[in-house]
């Protein structure tokens, strides 16, 4: 029944979504005053179809219906109530319903939040956004419909990948779609407001929230992400730059440098064509996204789809929406008229353009580590991959100029500003963490000549960042984002720094020295659990000063068969205790990992700041309207 | 006109990415057929690790059958990722040779004492030439070699996981 109900609404948002690229098309060549009524109800009605065909979609997973493929393919009948719901947006087809479903809503959003704007650049941002959930529409019903049927009826489901049995897992798709939908909106208005010529301080103050949202949403989505790889995945670390957690940064590089852009544009008016360049790549890059995780063309731990006809689809569309976005740029690119005004080299202005290059290179760095080895794939047949180390030596020298700009570029002024004389604050903050580093690098055990500057200037530009929250040149969002961001930079490079491991085969009783430690199984108890049989260790970890009992498990699901292990991770404010541990044979010996990660917790605190930060900026400037 | 150029030079671009992409779809993930086929040169002689004794490479094959080849280093982390399927194979009873590639014999050795060893023979590849002899571009990497026709059936790049065991497993009980 809920087949139903769901197959049809999609064609109902459909017709909707035609009649409204059409009218909205006739509207804007007619100069109208108001924006038609019939559009922004129709618009709900479409609305209100994507919200039924996704509640039936939920409701089938609910009540474990197996006529449903989607729901028979990922189901299964044993799994807690809490999986099943998240089960429906963790597959495929859901996953687009949801990336349809978050369209149509931010669009309604949209329209009701944009009432005091032009109606010629209210008409065109439908347009736009109409564009894309059609191209959604038309590529669920064809290649990815969640409402096909099965018959005859299966009794049972094939069960969800377990892997995917996770809280933050189960939260994180969606957080991350916000985000990158959030930019949909984002590209439609900036070529709507091109093509109406408004684009400006208004525009810019008007687009800020979308931007800030987009940002926010996005920066939650990506640490959830590397929170679920940390904890679930079991390799003892949050990011390993694998092509599906690449294609979640390089939009938010992106983002990050429209947000300060935008900045300018409202403050100044400058920086237009840039704005509208920067707007368009980063849905570019948020599409791409979908395409290589969604097409199978990246080999990666998150194996998703792999069925070529979808991603033909997915590449067609993309290329659509770029060339179109690419043309409307340079037809229109006239009607930008140049404010030349004055500007220094020592101002804010030069601060948020040198931000807006590092971030550039940034994402230029990992769009080249993730696509070129499909290009080299298919020019020459070679297979290469592109590891850790190539993101670390292109990345890591470049944080120092970066740093240095950070500490400073934020707490110019615009126009026009003198480099500062001479500051006994800055001097001693840069003696105390020449000082700090140097107690923290003679305990390193590895040594590079490159961490002593790179620790000095991220403790520098801690104690800076901290040492701005007492005057009163900058907001106060923007001191705790850039403060959390200085937090996370020192944080991975401690972590960096001092991690160490341990591996080893082991037997129950068994004992192993590591460093200082010793490391001892003492027990492995074997339980059945729901839908899984569980093995538990009891490990103990001693040294001096310390004892630490880990409990880490291993599952053994049988539908579908998997084996997954669970870490077990104690945290302390200074340090992670990590330990994995899994089944070699049935001779009694385990493969044992162990993980000393100092300042873990820190690297997802500095992440929430951050994203703090951001909020804090939407709050004020949403009372401000007010 | 200067701008229609730039507008054309950009299209043109992104067509090339957009047929390259697509190709892309179409490159199929798995190594087989044509590329693999190519013969080995069984005429060169190799050091054990153990005992430095030097053999030919060829004595290490079967003649008439399948034979693993396992290419790896102690220096290599993905290599301790799949060092407990590499176990599962000489549970399985099938022979593994070990190519420790431009690694220190000491470290090997080590490496071997603390994880177990899966292989039957190991020679060292102190230069990196001879993995080369059989078109492994990287470690760790894992080759099903024909005996008869000198050819190389299949190649795993990375780590083996565990359906690549049952494969190797099936590739290996299929022959005999």
């Amino acid at each position: 029944m809920s087949n139903y109900f769901g197959n049809y609404s999609l064609y109902i948002a459909l017709i909707a979504s035609i009649y409204l690229i059409i009218k909205s098309y006739i509207d804007t060549n007619i100069n109208i005053k108001n924006l038609n009524k019939n559009l922004v109800l129709i618009t709900s009605v479409q609305t209100v179809m994507i919200i039924i065909s996704f509640i039936s979609l939920v409701v089938a997973f609910i009540i474990s219906d197996f006529s449903n493929e989607t729901v028979f393919n990922n189901s299964h009948t044993l799994k807690p109530l809490f999986y099943k719901i998240s089960g429906s947006w963790g597959n495929h087809e859901g996953s687009l319903l949801l990336w349809l479903l978050v369209l149509s809503v931010f669009l309604y959003i949209f329209l009701l939040k944009s009432r005091s704007q032009n109606t010629k650049y209210r008409l065109l941002t439908l347009l736009f956004q109409q564009i894309i959930i059609s191209g959604f529409l038309i590529f669920i019903l064809l290649t990815s419909n969640p409402f096909n049927t099965v018959f005859p009826i299966p009794s049972e489901g094939l069960g969800l990948n377990p892997i995917l049995q996770d809280p933050a897992l189960a939260i994180h798709p969606p957080i991350l779609y916000f985000g990158y939908v959030g930019t949909s909106i984002i590209f439609s208005t900036s070529l709507a407001a091109l093509v109406a010529g408004n684009i400006g301080d208004s525009w810019a103050k008007h687009i800020k929230s979308w931007v800030l949202v987009s940002w926010i949403f996005l920066t939650i989505g990506i640490l959830l992400g590397s929170i679920w790889a940390y904890y679930e995945l079991g390799w003892g670390g949050f990011w390993f730059w694998d092509p599906v957690e690449n294609v979640s940064l390089m939009p938010w590089f992106c983002l990050t440098a429209l947000l300060h852009t935008v900045i300018v544009l409202e403050k100044r008016n400058l920086f237009k064509e840039w704005t509208i360049i920067l707007s368009i790549t980063t849905f570019s890059l948020s599409m791409s996204g979908t395409f290589l995780v969604r097409s199978g063309i990246l080999n990666s731990i998150h194996t998703f789809a792999n069925d070529p006809s979808r991603g033909i689809f997915i590449l067609s569309f993309l290329f659509v929406l770029v060339i179109m976005s690419v043309t409307i740029f340079f037809f229109n690119q006239k009607k930008l008229t140049s404010t030349i005004k004055n500007s220094f080299i020592i101002s804010k202005e030069t601060a948020i353009l040198v931000n807006n290059w590092f971030m550039m290179f940034f994402l230029s760095v990992v769009l080249v580590g993730t696509i070129y080895p499909i290009f080299l794939e298919v020019l020459n047949g070679s297979k290469i991959s592109v590891g850790p180390p190539f993101y670390h030596n292109l990345l890591i020298p470049f944080l120092i100029p970066f740093l240095v700009f950070m500490s400073f570029g934020p707490s110019l002024k615009w126009i026009k500003d003198k480099l500062k004389k001479f500051e006994y604050n800055l001097l001693i903050i840069f003696l105390a963490s020449i000082l700090i580093s140097y107690f923290i690098l003679i305990n390193a055990e590895k040594k590079f000549l490159l961490s002593v500057p790179l620790i000095i200037l991220s403790f520098y530009l801690l104690l800076v960042t901290i040492n701005d929250f007492f005057n009163k040149k900058s907001s106060l969002s923007q001191k705790i984002s850039h403060f959390g961001f200085s937090l996370l930079i020192t944080s991975i490079l401690l972590n960096g720094l001092f991690s160490n491991e341990f591996n080893a085969n082991m037997k129950v009783g068994e004992e192993r020295k590591f460093n200082d430690k010793v490391i001892k199984l003492n027990s492995v108890n074997v339980r059945d659990i729901d839908n899984y049989k569980s093995l538990k260790a009891n490990f103990e970890i001693k040294n001096q000063n310390s004892f630490i009992q880990l409990s880490p498990e291993v599952r053994i699901y049988q539908q579908p068969f998997t084996i997954t292990s669970e870490a077990d991770i104690k945290t302390t404010l200074f340090s992670d205790n990590f330990l994995v541990f899994n089944i070699l044979k049935d001779d009694g010996y385990y493969n044992v990992r162990y993980q000393y990660k100092p300042v873990m917790i820190w690297i997802w605190i500095s992440t929430i700041l951050i994203s703090i930060g951001g909020l804090l900026s939407l709050i004020k400037k949403n009372e401000k309207k007010y | 006109m200067k701008k229609n150029i730039k507008f054309i030079s950009l299209l043109l671009s992104l067509i090339i990415v957009f047929i390259i992409l697509l190709k892309g779809l179409n490159v199929s993930k798995d190594y087989s057929n044509e590329k693999l086929n190519s013969k080995i040169d069984f005429s060169f002689k190799v050091k054990k690790l153990f005992n430095d004794e030097v053999i030919n490479i060829e004595d290490l094959f079967n003649q008439e059958d399948l034979s693993v080849v396992n290419i790896w280093a102690s220096w290599c982390a993905p290599c301790k990722d799949e060092h407990p399927n590499l176990m599962q194979l000489k549970d399985m009873n099938i022979k593994v040779v070990g190519i420790n590639y431009k690694d220190n014999p000491k470290n090997a050795k080590n490496f071997l004492n603390l994880l177990g060893n899966p292989y039957s023979e190991i020679i060292t590849d102190k230069d990196g030439t001879k993995s080369i002899e059989f078109g492994a571009i990287g470690v760790p990497e894992t080759i099903v070699i024909n005996g008869k026709t000198k050819s190389i059936i299949k190649k795993f790049i990375g780590p083996l996981s565990n359906e690549n065991i049952i494969e190797i497993k099936s590739l290996i009980n299929e022959k005999t």
